[in-house]
């Protein structure tokens, strides 16, 4: 049998259980983990988004030379696809620089062109595709040395487009961070008004507990570990609920994400769509019940012993 | 010991405070001391027993119980020291939802006693105001006169220092009224400070003792 303090299993002297009511509050709390799951995806899914813009298009810059084969202005015993790619290869902040084939050249200019691009007598410039490290090159010095050797030869920056798309996704993310938080605070003030009703319901059982000399702490204790048990439970539910709608909407983002992630060697391949979900969510869904808890034992806390100052 | 001094108590009726319902009290009562406290309805003897129980707090005076100061102690202080006073009130205030066992072995479980001990004190004391049958009875499931003695027995199970009840034996009959008097004279005579407020004159005329006279809020008697 149980006792009033430090039992794993507490005996319900103050008849918590016994309240219709509050039994909505892990439901409303699952609710709201629901919620909290779609947003935490969001906020994982735009950070992604972000890094990898920011890591592939930012990293990337195109070079065209026009008239490929002519000799180099500033070193005419090299024609200007070579000069250029020197030059290139030259610059700190170049990772790499690969003159596009013939036939990407075309798939390059399919849309606009058709697919006889490569038939039509046009004089197409070499196009070079330069892959920057750390934080790139002076583009102004080496638009400078480029026009130098082959003019017309412009480096062609994404910059722009990356730092738009960027800054978009980087807003979804804020976006979804302020929701988690919002949803987090509704769950406070859910789970504060359930105990105030709770403790309103049950005011001469804790006034005769008091008068025997529990201790704010017991009594707030008592409040705390049943909302505890209600909020995780209850997260617990929406998080699980959440997971097939999260694979889903993977399954839909999956064109856009890039290939998926592989899975560690000896892993059994009908393990497979965990690789779906970003570890990142993996670690993230689990949170949601033990931050529910924490919400849920703090609010209480809080909450229970506020209201027995109103008591000697 | 219990020590009052130009204590005054007026409950707070929303934001502005009532009419005083207790005024300038001033009394000792020693340590296994014995007090009836006597007056008329509306008196203030159910307030006086409510200050000494700590449900409320002067809001004039100084109150000592127990060499604890009252007015300086913290509430976790005031929490401890409800725990060394017993408190039989005159409508039981038991716990509905709790079995008569568990209401009675409360105040042991607040104080973190063992289990067994709990157990063995709770069984002996329903046995000692014969519940021992009814351990299990919901307070609905008892007569008032039942309901009373699991109140009594919730109070004196911890062995206090001090022991207040309200009209204890207003819904006992005469035996059982005769039994827990003299319960509360053998707690009083190893130690328990006893005080008992009542209307029942032969009751304080078959057991007389020094007694508190309340009237008008006022002290009109003691010692």
């Amino acid at each position: 049998m149980a006792g009033w303090s430090s039992m794993a299993r507490p005996r319900d002297d103050l008849g918590l259980g016994r309240a219709l009511g509050e039994r909505m509050l892990p439901l409303v709390v699952a609710a709201m983990a629901f919620l909290a799951a779609l947003a935490l995806a969001g906020s994982v899914g735009a950070a992604a988004l972000s890094k990898r813009w920011q890591e592939g298009a930012a990293s990337v810059l195109t070079v065209q030379v026009p008239k490929a084969t002519a000799p180099a202005v500033d070193t005419p015993a090299v024609p200007r696809l070579e000069r250029v790619l020197a030059i290139l290869r030259g610059t700190p902040g170049i990772a790499s620089a690969r003159p596009l084939e013939e036939a990407e050249l075309t798939e390059l200019l399919r849309p606009w062109l058709g697919s006889g691009a490569g038939r039509l007598a046009l004089p197409l410039p070499a196009v070079i595709e330069v892959h920057l490290s750390g934080a790139g090159p002076d583009l102004a010095g080496l638009g400078t040395r480029l026009e130098a050797a082959a003019p017309g030869s412009t480096p062609e920056s994404h910059g722009v487009w990356v730092r738009r798309l960027s800054a978009l996704a980087r807003s979804l993310e804020a976006c979804a961070w302020v929701a988690l938080g919002l949803v987090a605070a509704i769950a406070a003030a859910v789970i504060a008004a359930a105990t105030l009703a709770g403790l309103a319901v049950r005011r001469d059982a804790i006034e005769i507990v008091h008068g025997l000399g529990a201790t704010d702490g017991t009594i707030a204790a008592r409040f705390a570990a049943r909302a505890t048990r209600q909020t995780a439970a209850g997260a617990g539910l929406g998080a699980l609920a959440a997971l097939p709608v999260l694979l889903f909407l993977a399954d839909l983002a999956a064109p856009f994400a890039p290939a998926g992630q592989a899975l560690p060697p000896g892993m059994d391949p009908g393990l497979a769509w965990l690789a779906a979900l970003p570890i990142a969510l993996w670690l993230g869904l689990p949170a949601l019940p033990a931050a529910a808890a924490l919400i849920g034992y703090a609010t209480t806390q809080m909450t229970v012993r506020r209201w027995l100052r109103q008591l000697p | 010991m219990i020590r009052l001094e130009g204590v005054g108590l007026h409950y707070v009726q929303g934001t502005s405070p009532g009419p005083e319902v207790l005024r300038d009290l001033t009394t000792v009562i020693p340590e296994g001391g014995f007090r009836w406290l006597l007056g008329p309805s509306g008196a203030g003897k159910s307030s006086l027993l409510r200050l000494l129980h700590l449900a409320v707090l002067p809001t004039r005076g100084r109150l000592s119980l127990l060499d604890v100061g009252v007015g300086d102690a913290t509430r976790h202080d005031l929490a401890l020291l409800r725990r060394r006073i017993g408190m039989v009130f005159q409508d039981f205030r038991l716990l509905p939802h709790l079995a008569a066992f568990d209401n009675v072995a409360l105040p042991l479980r607040l104080a973190g006693r063992p289990e067994g001990q709990i157990r063995a004190d709770v069984t002996e004391m329903l046995r000692w105001v014969g519940l021992g049958g009814k351990l299990e009875a919901r307070p609905a499931q008892l007569s008032g006169g039942e309901q009373q003695r699991v109140a009594i027995a919730r109070a004196v199970v911890g062995r206090p220092h001090v022991l207040l009840a309200d009209e204890p034996t207003g819904n006992l009959d005469e035996v059982q009224a005769e039994r827990l008097m003299m319960l509360l004279k053998e707690m009083n005579r190893l130690g328990t400070t006893v005080i008992i407020a009542t209307h029942n004159d032969a009751l304080v005329a078959r057991h007389p003792g020094q007694s508190l006279r309340l009237e008008h809020g006022r002290l009109v008697e003691h010692g």
